[in-house]
């Protein structure tokens, strides 16, 4: 089951990544109960008591507490589901959204209409210095190193998107939003833009390229020689 | 004869302006309280606040609460059927609000010639916003009570009084909000 | 008289009005009714056009559109815009709403019109002003408006950023007067249902139709008013200068996005609530049975309302608010599911031991059910803000609502118009090809929707308009061309309604009183209705879901009809 599901999914090669597919699983069962029960019972009433000469149908309206039970019962545990979803969500949310790991790896992203702008800090990891190099949609990382992201935009909302590293966060302009990822996985994955943004926003498509250690220090002395 | 409908004890009339009151609040709420979020998170509101012209502005206000009152008076004078005093009092009301639009347009025109358009910063886009829509209000006020006042003298508000009554609980409506926007905009 | 109210000498009493005044300029809420359905059945022919040419432009790129031609990237961008706007509030409001509610709240509730007769035609002119204006908007130089159904600022508030000029100013100015409109109807419907009751016709004998019309009435005029501020502002930003949304100017983009969605969530409910009153009359006439619960739907939908008001944010789980209002607004839209459970709880419950018809009517109340659970129960994953992290912005969402929307507007929708077709037009409307109709509805809604939750989860973004473009979602495009060619059929399946409506309106067989042998009051007059509805104000002695009961020694018993034998209050 649980790889079925999986495969409606792009590759999950994220830190985080697997606990929000998990998130995604837990709430496709609770819900896909209900589904089943509910349409069941649905279908089955129909088929059960459709007309038939010579039966009328019984007079239950509900009124007592006695039969109101019935549907506030379910009611109740629909609440309890929803709050057991909820504290479950809340950690996952915390850890993601929440606080940023430490990281010794900072890069920023300018969304424009209708490219990604990428500012490396360069050897010295401060921006605004000599040694930064910006790149128009690239943005290479090194694999398994928490990545932390400055997203900046330059004219409208923009948002950045990993679908492989389950990460969506809005570029909005006069805000800097740090956001972060860390790819479990080297390989190249990739960043389009999820908010309408104008007459170029289909296209607006940049790559990840998660490289290995070797790889990106190869990359690394391509840039700062 | 036919049996009565359930009628609450309130008119129709009544109810109807009621509801389209307590849809107007979320109208200004939703201005106010963006105005007092962004102004609580930003710097310079109250440099920019410092060259609005606070005498116009308190002078107005005491034009827009007298005007109130002369239309309370206007009811007034409908429940003790001297329809005459009526239309006077309607009058009063409608030059009240044409003055306050013509001291608040006098306004505007000095702010604009010291360079304080509405581009000039986001103070200025919201004293314009807020102002601006308030002032419509005003106006549409003044069309109100200009119709009444038209029907007061051809005779025909007589058998209508209880407009003045409606028309009245706009215009209050629209007098608290400047209420509001006063000391929001020009004391802080 | 008829009434106490001050008001009363604006219902008309001229018994034989003349053509304009009959038909473009009356008064009758009956006809302003009929009014509101024909734009807005016009405004659908106009959603599902947008519907056909962004699907055949996502499943066959930059191939010509059979019928219409090449579609550029910034035209797409206008149908996706035209499509929500469209849809929501010149397709679902006015039929849900207007037309629904100006029809039956006065028949309901034992009235001869509304209580603002006046107002009521003026609503209707001030919504056929929008229409006119919004039609304009697609036809002025520079396009119609391109920034989305939300508008969101910066991209609606600078026409460098779109090119878009005119366009999204009448697009503002449209949506300024839909509101201003409704805003005028929802005053009429609450003073009506307030002071125009007929004896008896107590708050807890109502149908629950008109409770759903007038939460929504409330829910809409209570939240509307931020948005028509920011409608304002944006306006005033596009055209006077001022910086409200623009960051270079101190503004603050974020701000439209919460005006928009305190508005914008409520707005679903004022959409939804009326669609399921549509079938909480039909279910129990259909099933010989009272309503199950109908106090608890009743507070429900109370709650329903009034939860609406704090969930807005769960459309900005990532649009860079503070991450900790996450959590508080995950919560109250995730619990938001409960009282909606109850209502779907209680019409399940209203078929258990029942006499259950397969009318069309009936049939299209049980798609909207079923297709509602399946909506309702994937907004769990979109209410779950790490889950939105990943689904946010993708066609899940997009199926989702289209699940929640379309099951109420056109589900429950057709479901109302079959069954209230006799009383609205005098003649009944043919079963087969009602249930032709419903089928193939029924079938090529879900072969669209289903898959376009898959297509979602590959995370394909809404709004672009040529998938190919992505190298990750090239494996999705069969999937794609699969939901376009059910789209189109899913289209062509409404020729059978439209058939069947227009031929059933020239030689239906003509509609008695009564066809369904319902308690509520519309089916005590003749069909149609004639002006002023009632004889002679009917006295209501019952609830409006006495079926079966052991009162009576039919199966029905009417809301007016007295019971001598034992005092039948409930």
């Amino acid at each position: 089951m649980a790889e079925i599901i999986s495969g409606w999914f792009p590759e999950n090669v994220s830190s985080f990544g697997g606990e929000i597919d998990a998130l995604f699983r837990l709430i496709l069962y609770v819900t896909g109960a209900w589904f089943i029960l509910t349409e069941g019972l649905i279908l089955f009433f129909l088929l059960r008591y459709r007309r038939r000469e010579g039966r009328r149908a019984a007079y239950v309206a509900g009124d007592n507490l006695r039969q109101l039970a019935w549907i506030l019962v379910p009611c109740l545990i629909v609440l309890l589901l929803d709050l057991w979803l909820d504290f479950r969500g809340a950690e996952v949310w915390a850890k993601i959204k929440g606080q940023v790991p430490p990281s010794d790896f900072h890069i920023q992203v300018t969304g424009k209409q209708f490219n990604w702008e990428i500012l490396y800090p360069g050897p010295d990891k401060e921006f605004g210095t000599a040694d930064d190099v910006l790149m128009e949609n690239e943005l290479h990382v090194p694999a398994s190193r928490v990545v932390r992201v400055i997203l900046k935009s330059k004219d409208v909302i923009h948002s950045f998107f990993l679908p492989n590293l389950r990460l969506k966060q809005d570029a909005v302009p006069g805000r800097a939003i740090t956001a972060w990822f860390e790819a479990t996985k080297p390989g190249k994955y990739p960043l389009p833009c999820a908010e309408l943004c104008g007459f170029g926003h289909t296209g607006m498509n940049g790559w990840l390229f998660a490289h290995s250690p070797e790889d990106y220090a190869k990359w690394a002395k391509q840039q700062w020689p | 004869m036919e049996a009565q409908t359930l009628t609450s004890q309130t008119p129709s009339g009544k109810i109807g302006v009621w509801w389209f009151l307590a849809s107007e609040i979320p109208v200004f709420g939703g201005l106010i309280v963006s105005y007092i979020v962004l102004r609580l998170g930003g710097a310079g509101w109250s440099e920019a606040s410092s060259h609005l012209n606070f005498n116009f502005a308190l002078a107005n206000t005491f034009v827009l609460l007298t005007s109130s009152l002369t239309m309370v008076l206007a009811f007034a004078e409908v429940e003790a059927e001297r329809p005459r005093r009526v239309g006077n009092y309607l009058l009063l009301t409608i030059l009240l609000g044409v003055l306050f639009l013509a001291v608040k347009g006098f306004e505007y025109a000095g702010e604009i010639g010291k360079g304080f358009t509405p581009g000039a910063g986001i103070f200025w886009s919201f004293y314009y916003g807020m102002t601006g829509l308030h002032a419509l209000h005003v106006l549409a006020g003044i069309v109100v009570n200009l119709i009444l006042y038209l029907q007061a003298l051809s005779g025909a508000l007589q058998r209508h009084g209880h407009r003045v009554e409606l028309a009245g609980l706009y215009w209050h409506f629209v007098d608290v909000v400047w209420i509001f926007l006063f000391p929001l905009l020009y004391l802080t | 008289m008829n009434s106490t109210s001050p008001n009363a000498e604006s219902v008309a009493h001229d018994a034989e009005p003349g053509f304009w005044r009959a038909y473009l300029f009356s008064t009758d809420h009956k006809r302003i009714a009929k009014q509101y359905l024909s734009v807005a059945l016009f405004w659908a022919v106009m959603g599902g056009l947008t519907a056909y040419l962004m699907r055949w432009q996502l499943a066959y790129p930059d191939t010509e559109v059979p019928g219409w031609g090449f579609i550029a990237p910034d035209f797409y961008n206008m149908l996706v815009t035209m499509h929500g706007t469209i849809m929501v509030f010149f397709v679902a409001m006015p039929i849900l709403l207007a037309a629904f509610g100006n029809f039956l709240i006065p028949l309901m509730i034992g009235a001869r019109d509304m209580a603002f007769p006046r107002l009521n035609m003026l609503s209707f002119w001030v919504f056929a002003l929008a229409s006119l204006v919004l039609l304009t908007s697609l036809f002025v130089p520079g396009g119609a408006a391109s920034a989305g159904w939300t508008g969101y600022p910066p991209l609606s508030a600078k026409p460098e950023y779109t090119g878009v000029t005119w366009g999204l100013n009448l697009w503002l100015l449209a949506l300024a007067l839909e509101f201003a409109s409704f805003l005028m109807g929802g005053v009429n419907f609450l003073t009506t249902a307030i002071n125009m009751r007929a004896p008896g016709m107590s708050f807890f004998r109502l149908p629950l139709l008109v409770w759903m019309e007038l939460t929504a009435a409330v829910i809409f005029m209570l939240s509307v008013g931020p948005l028509i501020a920011g409608a304002v502002m944006l306006l005033m930003d596009r055209v006077v200068g001022t910086t409200f949304f623009l960051p270079e100017g101190g503004g603050e983009p974020l701000l439209w996005q919460h005006l928009f969605w305190f508005f914008g969530h409520p707005e679903v409910y004022v959409i939804l609530l009326p669609g399921f009153g549509l079938i909480l009359e039909i279910i129990p006439v259909f099933s010989r049975k009272p309503i199950f619960g109908y106090r608890p739907i009743i507070y429900s939908t109370i709650v329903a309302g009034a939860l609406s008001f704090v969930v807005w944010a769960h459309h900005q789980f990532l649009s860079g608010m503070d991450p900790r209002l996450a959590m508080p607004f995950s919560i109250t839209t995730i619990i938001i599911s409960v009282p909606f459970a109850l209502i779907v709880f209680a019409m399940i419950a209203t078929l258990w031991r029942g006499s259950i018809t397969f009318s069309t009517p009936m049939l299209f109340a049980m798609g909207t059910l079923s297709v509602f659970i399946f909506g309702g129960l994937t907004g769990i994953f979109n209410g779950s803000a790490p889950v939105d992290i990943y689904i946010h912005d993708t066609y899940f969402i997009v199926a989702h609502f289209h699940y929640t929307l379309f099951s109420a507007v056109f589900f429950a929708g057709f479901a109302g118009l079959t069954y209230w077709f006799p009383k609205m037009f005098g003649r009944m409307m043919n079963e087969q090809l009602g249930k032709l109709h419903f089928w193939l509805t029924f079938v090529f809604f879900n072969a669209v929707f289903i898959p376009m939750h898959v297509v979602g989860l590959g995370g394909m973004m809404r709004r672009i308009s040529d998938p190919t473009q992505y190298e990750f979602l090239r494996p999705l495009q069969p999937l794609n061309q699969f939901i376009t060619v059910a789209a189109i059929l899913l289209l062509l399946s409404q020729l059978v309604f439209v058939v069947n409506f227009f031929r059933s309106l020239i030689c239906g067989k003509v509609a008695e009183r009564n066809p369904w042998q319902a308690n509520t009051l519309e089916w005590r007059v003749p069909s149609p209705p004639p002006h002023e509805n009632f004889d002679a104000i009917p006295v209501v002695y019952h609830g409006p879901y006495e079926y079966n009961s052991s009162e009576a020694a039919v199966d029905w018993l009417p809301q007016d009809r007295r019971v001598t034998t034992g005092a039948a209050t409930r």
